[in-house]
């Protein structure tokens, strides 16, 4: 690799993107690991795939430990073999903080699909930070995608913010909960339940999914109210748009005269895994948020968000890696540390100072443009206060 | 331009093939090489070979490692092998065996391809030794 350009694509990675396109599972493989690995040339591959993705229904499937994700993944992966549709597995599982290392356990649940190299699955594990694991999940999945899967699923345990930005990388999301999780259901109230087109009472055969299923249609409902009931308030049963299922074709009708597109409403289901009841309605719902979201034309606007974001994550990584090179030549971080504890001088103006050269590079660029003036103008504000 | 780290991680997927249901072996290397800071795919008990082949080739692993307790090694392993050289997968992939091997299916083994052969009592810094040592060379 030449270096000077972080996308060039050398002899040998143009070579193996060609056999990807071409259909070699292990070429997909290896660039799946190259993209984890972020080896030396990973992004002149996915840069070059990026023109042959956008053909495949990205959906994300979260939830707790145990909830039963990995068997409904492997139900769902059959189903969609069964009607002729190919599919890729991303399965992301945490390591340890400590050693980095992991037992990747997903595959285990596999039992469906076996021998059948039309389903691709992965494993993958948290190791870098920063928005690291979302950036090596979606650059796989547009592996996948440029190798020509009609359905990708993401599967990743829900704990925290960085499986939530995974998860939010796909088209739909369903968040699977435990029957008799209240407890489970009111911790999902804050992060996760913005984030489910779907919500799948998994296990529905046991005591108490009744009820969840009642609590989470109960919350669905209760979190469009705020911005739909408002206007309609006073004739609470004229408003047209509270969307019930048949409703909703005529609503979609409404929605583009004023260019707003109508609001998908969450969908509830019950499932159980282990037999598979359930999965083809999943699978129907699914394909119903898709239709959906093409037809209001809500999927340009996701993937412009998710494009924007991804944009952001690399220029702060790469902003940052500059950030840490420059760390480095003034001696490392714990060189640094130490003088602050010493009161030699302070954590901000250090930053301030570190972050310095960065900015004048920024300024220059923006006077030679001009139009970047105000902007520029402000980092000159913070560096002339901080020294 | 790019100064993103590198986060290369050795991958080893633990594989149980055929009909042995004894994995509290595979189980305790799983750990060990977890906490040696290898990520490991555990593909769970009784998997034919066609299914180890798939996951090794899937997931792209450093490492193979199988597991036999059931003397069936003579049967089950080249059919792994021969499924790894049809997908492209042989050449760099570092392929061990655990279990009760007797001495001259050892020597036939390693004539097919595996590296090594580890017997009961192997200490485990052995095993993750001569994995850090042979690990294939990938650009």
């Amino acid at each position: 690799m030449d270096g000077t350009d972080a996308t060039a694509l050398g002899d040998g990675d143009a070579a193996l993107v060609e056999d990807l396109l071409a259909g070699s599972h292990r070429a997909l493989a290896r660039v799946i690991t190259r993209i984890e690995d972020r080896a030396a040339g990973y992004r002149g591959i996915v840069a070059a795939l990026h023109e042959h993705t956008g053909g495949a229904d990205v959906i994300g499937i979260t939830g707790a430990p145990g909830a039963g994700k990995s068997t409904l993944v492997d139900k769902l992966a059959a189903a969609y073999r069964d009607r002729g549709d190919t599919v890729g597995v991303v399965a992301v599982d945490p390591s340890s903080p400590y050693t980095g290392g992991a037992v990747l356990g997903d595959r285990i649940r596999m039992a469906s699909n076996v021998g059948d190299m039309d389903v691709f699955f992965r494993s993958m594990s948290a190791r870098g930070q920063l928005g690291g694991l979302s950036m090596a999940t979606a650059d796989a999945v547009k592996a996948l995608d440029a190798f020509g899967k009609d359905v990708i699923i993401i599967e990743t345990v829900g704990a925290g913010q960085n499986e939530v930005d995974v998860v939010r990388t796909a088209d739909t999301v369903a968040v699977l909960v435990q029957p008799g999780s209240g407890d489970d259901v009111q911790t999902l109230k804050a992060g996760i339940l913005e984030i489910g087109d779907v919500f799948v009472v998994n296990k529905a055969d046991m005591d108490g999914a009744e009820r969840t299923l009642a609590e989470l249609e109960e919350m669905v409902h209760r979190r469009e109210s705020p911005t739909e009931g408002l206007d309609g308030g006073h004739h609470g049963f004229e408003v047209p748009d509270h969307p019930d299922d048949g409703d909703r074709e005529g609503n979609r009708d409404g929605g583009d005269d004023t260019g707003e597109a109508p609001a998908w409403t969450p969908e509830v289901l019950g499932t159980v895994a282990n037999t598979g009841e359930g999965v083809s309605e999943l699978i129907e719902t699914f394909d119903a948020h898709a239709t959906h979201l093409r037809e209001s034309g809500a999927i340009e606007s996701t993937k412009r968000r998710r494009y924007a974001e991804e944009i952001r994550t690399l220029v702060r990584s790469d902003v940052g890696a500059l950030a840490s090179a420059e760390i480095e030549r003034r001696g490392g971080i714990d060189a640094l540390a130490d003088s602050v504890r010493r009161r030699e001088t302070d954590p901000y103006s250090l930053a301030a100072a570190i972050v310095e050269p960065i900015a004048e590079c920024v300024e220059s660029g923006g006077e030679s443009v001009e139009s970047d003036g105000e902007g520029a103008g402000g980092g000159k504000q913070v560096d002339r206060d901080a020294t | 331009m790019s100064a993103e780290q590198e986060t290369r991680a050795v991958r080893c997927l633990v594989a149980k093939v055929g009909l042995d249901g004894h994995d509290r072996g595979a189980h305790v290397i799983a750990r060990a090489f977890r906490d040696a800071g290898f990520e490991v795919v555990y593909s769970g008990l009784h998997r034919a070979p066609e299914e180890i082949v798939q996951a090794a080739v899937q997931e792209d692993v450093d490492v193979l490692g199988i597991s036999i307790l059931s003397g069936a090694h003579n049967t089950l392993v080249p059919k792994v092998i021969e499924g790894l050289k049809e997908y492209g997968a042989f050449e760099d992939t570092l392929i061990l065996v655990g279990g009760i091997i007797p001495d001259d299916d050892e020597a036939d083994l390693k004539e097919l391809g595996v590296a090594e052969v580890f017997g009961p009592g192997t200490p485990m810094e052995e095993t993750i030794e001569f994995i850090r040592d042979n690990l294939p060379e990938r650009e």
